[in-house]
């Protein structure tokens, strides 16, 4: 076996601090989910409106977001606004703005793909069995949509989890910068330890979607 | 007065360039237990003809009277209650893959406000009469096209309406099945006396299961009258492309 410098690992509080930044970053994806969800269904429901203004706003929105790479929407939002409008914001809360703003956008695209993916004979053969506007949502097409939409919305949820690498770049300490302190400060006790705390990493991230990926291939089967 | 009565229907749809006449001055009565043929190429309007007579689609101008109502001139709310006497089978047999065979029949009588039991003891009579009693804790996937669409039958007869809309009913399915679901139609013709009307693009359909048959063309009724009629003496270019196709 070679030299994976794992030692490093149970050396002081070293994993007890791997695992605080791991929760650091699922706390702010799971934030950013909880805001979210919710939003971006509403806007995905706003986007399947005929109203014209409505949707090129939306769709606007909508591209800027998915164009923009995420670190420079980060950049934009924890330098940008300080500098625009003074504001002082923590790199946390500044993560949380992006990923919010990041899976609306995408929230609200598997939404509108969702509804508008349900045939126009769904509604019609829902008419003609005598249903009003709100049984027509309610029994046909909101199932059929969460169906549809519950396992591309877990894959957007362990999207959001590992995107969250990148916050080290606007000062917050997550498990990646966690582990590149913890390597700078072995560099010359424990050369290797790279190799060993990097995997420790790849595991954590593995160990938090994992289930959630299990998960969605789950309700996937369970509703085909 | 007919069972059925469509007068001077007209349907435009406001496009791009003007307007787009989906059917123009189309006028037809049923009488009660008669199977009726709309039959026509793509294009000529069948589906739009359909679904004029239930309302899901609004007639430009025209009239649609059934078992005596003239539709164009109830409440959304009256227009849903009548619905629920129009039953109509689609191409796609729309069933809740999430249900089985029996809840689906049960469906529509469960929105419409019937007791459980009651809809049950109904779904199961009519599940019997499309000969898929024994399928009835089965889901839809494990079912064939043909038995899907029967199932759909059946939910639509558990409804007992009095006017079935078959909107290319047939069209989804290989030959054989669908002489078999064409002869069911001719059963419950006969059986429950429920008037029909038959929208398809196959003369077969129109041979095995109508007693009179328009051909549409270009929105417009090209010719009219009974099956036999229409057979041995087309008159129109319209009839005679469709019979020797």
């Amino acid at each position: 076996m070679p030299d994976l410098g794992l030692e490093v690992l149970f050396k002081g509080k070293n994993a007890v601090r791997l695992l605080g930044g791991l929760w650091i970053a699922l706390r702010i994806s799971l934030i950013s989910v909880l805001i979210s969800i919710p939003l971006g269904i509403l806007l995905g429901a706003l986007m399947t409106w005929k109203n014209p203004v409505m949707r090129a706003i939306l769709r606007v929105y909508l591209e800027f977001i998915r164009i923009m790479p995420q670190l420079v929407l980060l950049f934009l939002v924890y330098f940008g606004t300080t500098r625009a409008f003074g504001w002082d914001l923590s790199g946390e809360v500044a993560s949380v703005i992006v990923f919010s703003l990041w899976g609306t956008a995408e929230m609200s695209d598997l939404v509108r793909g969702a509804l508008q993916s349900i045939p126009v004979h769904q509604y019609e053969s829902a008419a003609a069995l005598g249903m009003n506007r709100v049984q027509t949502y309610l029994y046909i097409i909101i199932p059929q949509t969460i169906r549809r939409l519950i396992p591309l919305s877990i894959n957007l949820i362990t999207r959001m989890i590992k995107t969250t690498s990148l916050i080290l770049m606007i000062g917050v300490v997550e498990v990646l910068k966690v582990a590149q302190q913890i390597i700078e400060a072995n560099r010359m006790a424990s050369p290797n330890a790279a190799f060993g705390i990097y995997l420790t990493v790849f595991i954590l991230y593995f160990l938090a979607c994992w289930p959630i990926s299990l998960l969605a291939k789950y309700l996937e089967k369970r509703w085909k | 007065m007919s069972f059925v009565e469509v007068q001077h229907l007209q349907k435009i749809y406001p496009s791009q360039s003007g307007e787009n006449t989906a059917l123009s001055d189309v006028s037809f009565s049923i009488e009660k237990g008669r199977i009726f043929g709309i039959i026509g190429l793509s294009g000529a309007g069948k589906s739009t003809l359909v679904r004029c007579i239930n309302l899901l689609e609004k007639p430009t101008d025209g009239h649609v009277i059934v078992d005596g109502k003239d539709l164009m001139a109830l409440s959304e709310r009256e227009l849903r209650k009548v619905r629920q006497n129009i039953g109509m089978i689609f191409q796609h047999f729309n069933l809740l893959q999430q249900r089985n065979v029996l809840d689906n029949v049960c469906f529509p009588l469960e929105v419409a406000g019937v007791k459980k039991r009651e809809a049950r003891r109904r779904a199961m009579e009519y599940l019997e009469a499309v000969g898929l009693a024994e399928k009835a804790k089965a889901y839809p996937v494990q079912l064939s096209g043909g038995q899907q669409q029967r199932v759909a039958i059946a939910r639509v007869l558990a409804a007992e309406p009095k006017l079935l809309l078959c909107d290319e009913a047939t069209s989804a399915l290989d030959p054989q099945t669908t002489g078999s679901i064409l002869s069911l139609l001719r059963e419950i013709n006969r059986q429950y006396e429920i008037t029909m009307i038959i929208i398809t693009h196959e003369m077969r359909v129109i041979q095995e299961t109508c007693h009179e048959v328009a051909v549409l063309e270009h929105g417009q009724i090209a010719e009219m009258g009974t099956v036999t009629e229409i057979f041995d003496h087309p008159k129109t270019e319209a009839a005679r492309r469709l019979i020797y196709q």
